[in-house]
């Protein structure tokens, strides 16, 4: 086949992404590759380039590609200063190196915070220019001709009538010398950023193709599954195999650190060999308090100081414990415990060579995945290859590195050879790092005019960093997770608190997409919205007032939501504005009442993220935050029984959104020419209280505990 | 004991548990690796094959129920409605993290295949068992409606 592939066979999938394992350059098509090719005869400009001389530009993405569209918008970058044609992109899986592919926002390689986008956005655009420049240098030699004479246009460099590919520069560019700080592009001439290219990984994942970390079979592989605590805090007192290593291809059962590892043939006979095991658990430390003890402890604490492990005063203006004119309204709101239940359950391949260690893994966090593996594994020749995953919405980023290390213990039980960890769906329920249960209590007052008297909150909430690895990047503060989004408090007060009470439990737990703001989010702007409702003042007024001149981003996309909105239904109308992760979204939710019950029409949406470098991304994350938050608002949550056990085990008792209850969106971007920002995680706080909003405005009934709809457990 | 069964229009033969569910003869026997596994009791559609024509979840299927049966799974689906869909599914990029796209292709073209002109209801009754957690129900329900144009024109 033609590697110049036109962009019409491009988007007609004649373009397949490749199998593992060990691919070689001849089967490569564009797109993505499932795992990262060696780069043989490339030329190898920096970190991130390769171009090949068969004219293809492969772009090494240091972030994890979990639906979010890092291979698509990395690749834009490069390809727009490169000034290359699309069809000759492709976009692979960079190394575990976190001296070369740090998120620049972490310091280490990872991917969280909505920031894949906006840590790379001047790194990957030097990058291009820096090839581009090489390129038209050793053109210059070619030509004969100076480098001002020549033009660079969809991946040919001219000058005159003489031309020439990249791929036939490609040698000759390998002697120049990189530009250290190469002039990037003014934003008029953008040709690829900002618009709706195809995405790179798309055909792939229609045709079966794409490849995860549960798709990697390898010769003489054995599939393991792990009996893990049935309480949190729990460990191995004893455990008896004999009925396990009866069932047919049933190869070893093993305790590691988190439980007790079956290692096995095939994923049925190690799943029926955990079956057949029995664990006796010694539960001394574990948690034993049930999820409603917890929230009336919670709930507590949240109120009043002297309820918690430690209570943190975060913000304070005027006299808090000031008595104003006007009626108070005091609030309780309560958000559960939450698992991010990936579609891709965890996973992981391990083998385990004279040679050294190789891992296939959705690893969102390699630097710390790579750390606790070498670690367990005493070794420093790991190479760890990071797939596509199916989802995470933080599940995969954790700051222990847990799977990770229960991969590497499982493979050093097995010893030399591969083995393919898996968890399945009631592990991954049950197993924990969920977002934390938080309880907000909200005093406040307003006067006739709009303006708010007071406004008194208390968030009391597990820390998901204090006790882990990432705790020293506090620094002995507070966990502003706990309370981000209502910290800064983005409406005027003339008196005001903020304060966190911090919690404590053998619950782990861990960021949820849009971590403090998914509770925030929706305690703030319930709360404005009711105290603006008892004074009689428009939501969408009253909220442009309270934002004053500060806050000019915010005023604009709440203007444009509500532009944008048809309000005229015989329906419930209900608005929110958040700011996460630098970007600004707002959101109407028209609700109706169906059988008592919010069932959710319509959403308009409004962001502003900065450029928008592919808007057909960006809206795919807004319609895709509006059906993950509202599976929380509507439907999901674990709790725990008198005891300490998890009562949900699979999607059946912990539903999430499905087709029918999801509405109709319509987003509108913002145009801007500030730096890009995110929009990962940015469209899922505002549509927890837009629909509460719309719904006590239609019910005059106030959500305040979620999920609104209460789903009978076992 | 082996059993006998064709998948994708091949003779294939698998000798073992006969309680094995489908998917994972799919997957560890048979490598064909698109057909997902996701929750393991037919709650979300990720494993989603045709079986004699019809959508079936692949991880409640034992093996044992099989012998004799045509199977189809992504990789080996085609014909009109299967081309439309992925045309259509392309066109607007629905994927996301793009795992559980298999079972909904799977099941969209199934749909299409007994009707060409489904309503809002006739997908939301066709797809509700298909979960997709990055939540590209407005794309997909897009993508169903443009197949279905296409296929008429």
């Amino acid at each position: 086949m033609n590697i110049q592939t036109s962009r019409r066979a491009f988007l007609t999938g004649l373009i397949v992404a490749v199998a593992l394992p060990r691919m070689t350059r001849a089967q490569a098509m564009p797109g993505y590759f499932n795992v990262l090719p060696e780069a043989g005869d490339d030329w190898v400009p920096n970190a991130f380039i390769r171009v090949a001389p068969d004219n293809t530009v492969t772009v090494l993405i240091k972030h994890i590609e979990f639906g979010q569209g890092p291979y698509t918008g990395l690749t834009t970058l490069v390809a727009e200063e490169m000034d290359a044609d699309w069809s000759q992109m492709r976009a692979a899986a960079a190394p575990a190196d976190a001296e070369k592919y740090a998120n620049t926002a972490f310091g280490m390689q990872g991917t969280g915070g909505s920031s894949s986008m906006a840590n790379s956005f001047m790194q990957m655009r030097k990058a291009g220019a820096a090839a581009r420049a090489m390129l038209v240098a050793a053109a210059a030699e070619k030509f004969g001709v100076s480098a001002d004479q020549i033009t660079v246009e969809k991946g040919v460099l001219t000058a005159g009538d003489q031309t020439a590919t990249f791929g036939e520069l490609a040698e000759a560019a390998s002697s120049q010398t990189a530009p250290e700080d190469p002039p990037v592009k003014e934003p008029g001439q953008f040709t690829l950023i900002g618009t709706d290219l195809p995405k790179l990984d798309t055909i792939a994942k229609t045709d079966g193709k794409a490849e995860y970390a549960l798709d990697v079979y390898l010769d003489d592989m054995l599939t393991a599954v792990v009996a893990h605590p049935p309480k949190f805090g729990a460990t191995v007192a004893s455990f008896d195999d004999s009925a396990a290593m009866q069932v047919a291809g049933v190869k070893k059962v093993v305790q590691i650190p988190t439980g007790v590892a079956v290692l096995a043939e095939n994923t049925f006979a190690a799943l029926k060999g955990r079956a057949a095991l029995t664990v006796e658990w010694d539960e001394s430390a574990a948690e034993t308090r049930s999820t409603d003890q917890m929230v009336e402890e919670w709930t507590a604490a949240a109120t009043a100081t002297g309820n918690a492990t430690k209570d943190w005063e975060i913000e304070a203006s005027g006299d808090p414990d000031t008595t104003p004119e006007g009626e108070v309204l005091e609030a309780t709101y309560v958000f559960p415990f939450l698992a991010h239940t990936p579609m891709e359950p965890l996973d992981g391949v391990i083998q385990i060579r004279e040679d050294g260690v190789e891992v296939w893994m959705g690893s969102q966090m390699q630097t710390g995945d790579v750390g606790i593996m070498s670690k367990v594994l005493a070794t420093d020749k790991l190479k760890l290859n990071t797939m596509l995953a199916g989802g995470s919405f933080g599940r995969r980023a954790t700051p222990d590195a847990h799977f990770a290390a229960e991969l590497a213990e499982v493979g050093k039980a097995h010893g030399n050879g591969t083995v393919k960890l898996m968890w399945t769906r009631e592990d991954d329920v049950q197993g924990g790092y969920y977002r934390p249960l938080t309880v907000h209590h909200m005093r406040g007052a307003m006067d006739a005019d709009g303006k708010i008297s007071l406004w008194d909150h208390g968030i009391a909430a597990q820390s998901v960093f204090i006790g882990t690895p990432f705790d020293a990047m506090l620094q002995g503060g507070p966990d502003f997770s706990a309370f981000e989004g209502a910290s800064e408090l983005r409406y005027a007060a003339e008196n005001h608190r903020l304060r966190w009470a911090q919690m404590e439990s053998p619950v782990s737990t861990l960021w949820w997409r849009s971590v403090g703001h998914s509770h925030t989010g929706f305690a703030v702007e319930c709360f404005v919205d009711e105290m603006l409702e008892k004074a009689g003042i428009d939501p969408i007024d009253g909220r442009l007032a309270l934002l004053g001149d500060d806050h000019p981003r915010e005023k604009a996309v709440l203007q444009r939501v509500a532009e944008m909105a048809d309000m005229s239904g015989d329906y419930g109308y209900g608005v929110a504005v958040v700011k996460s992760f630098d970007s600004y979204v707002a959101q109407i939710a028209e609700v109706e009442d169906r059988g008592g019950f919010p069932h959710v029409r319509r959403v308009w949406c409004a962001v502003d993220c900065g450029l928008a470098v592919n808007p057909n991304v960006v809206k795919a994350q807004m319609e895709g935050g509006i059906g993950y938050g509202l599976s929380a608002v509507l439907y999901s949550e674990i709790t725990l029984d008198e005891g300490g056990t998890v009562r949900q085990q699979n999607w059946d008792s912990y539903p999430i959104m499905r087709i029918p209850e999801m509405p109709a969106v319509e987003v509108a971007i913002i145009q801007s020419a500030e730096p890009p920002t995110g929009v990962g995680e940015p469209g899922t706080p505002p549509i927890g209280p837009a629909v509460a909003n719309a719904w006590r405005r239609l019910t005059g009934t106030a959500l305040r505990r979620l999920p609104v709809v209460p789903v009978p457990v076992a | 004991m082996a059993i006998s069964f064709t998948v994708n229009g091949e003779d294939r033969s698998v000798d073992v548990d006969p309680d094995t569910p489908l998917l994972w003869v799919l997957r560890d026997e048979l490598r064909l690796t698109g057909t997902k596994f996701g929750c393991g009791i037919a709650q979300c559609g990720a494993c989603t094959v045709h079986l004699n024509g019809m959508t079936r979840r692949a991880c409640v299927t034992p093996i044992s129920m099989v012998e004799g049966s045509d199977v189809t799974t992504i990789e080996g689906v085609e014909g009109a409605e299967a081309e439309a869909v992925r045309a259509a599914w392309t066109a607007i990029d629905v994927p996301q993290c793009g795992y559980c796209q298999s079972g909904q292709i799977m099941s969209a073209t199934a749909l299409l295949q007994q009707n060409g002109a489904p309503t809002d209801e006739d997908i939301d009754n066709a797809m509700a068992g298909n979960i997709c957690r990055c939540a590209t129900y407005v794309r997909i329900r897009q993508a169903i409606h443009d197949a279905a144009k296409t296929l008429e024109g």
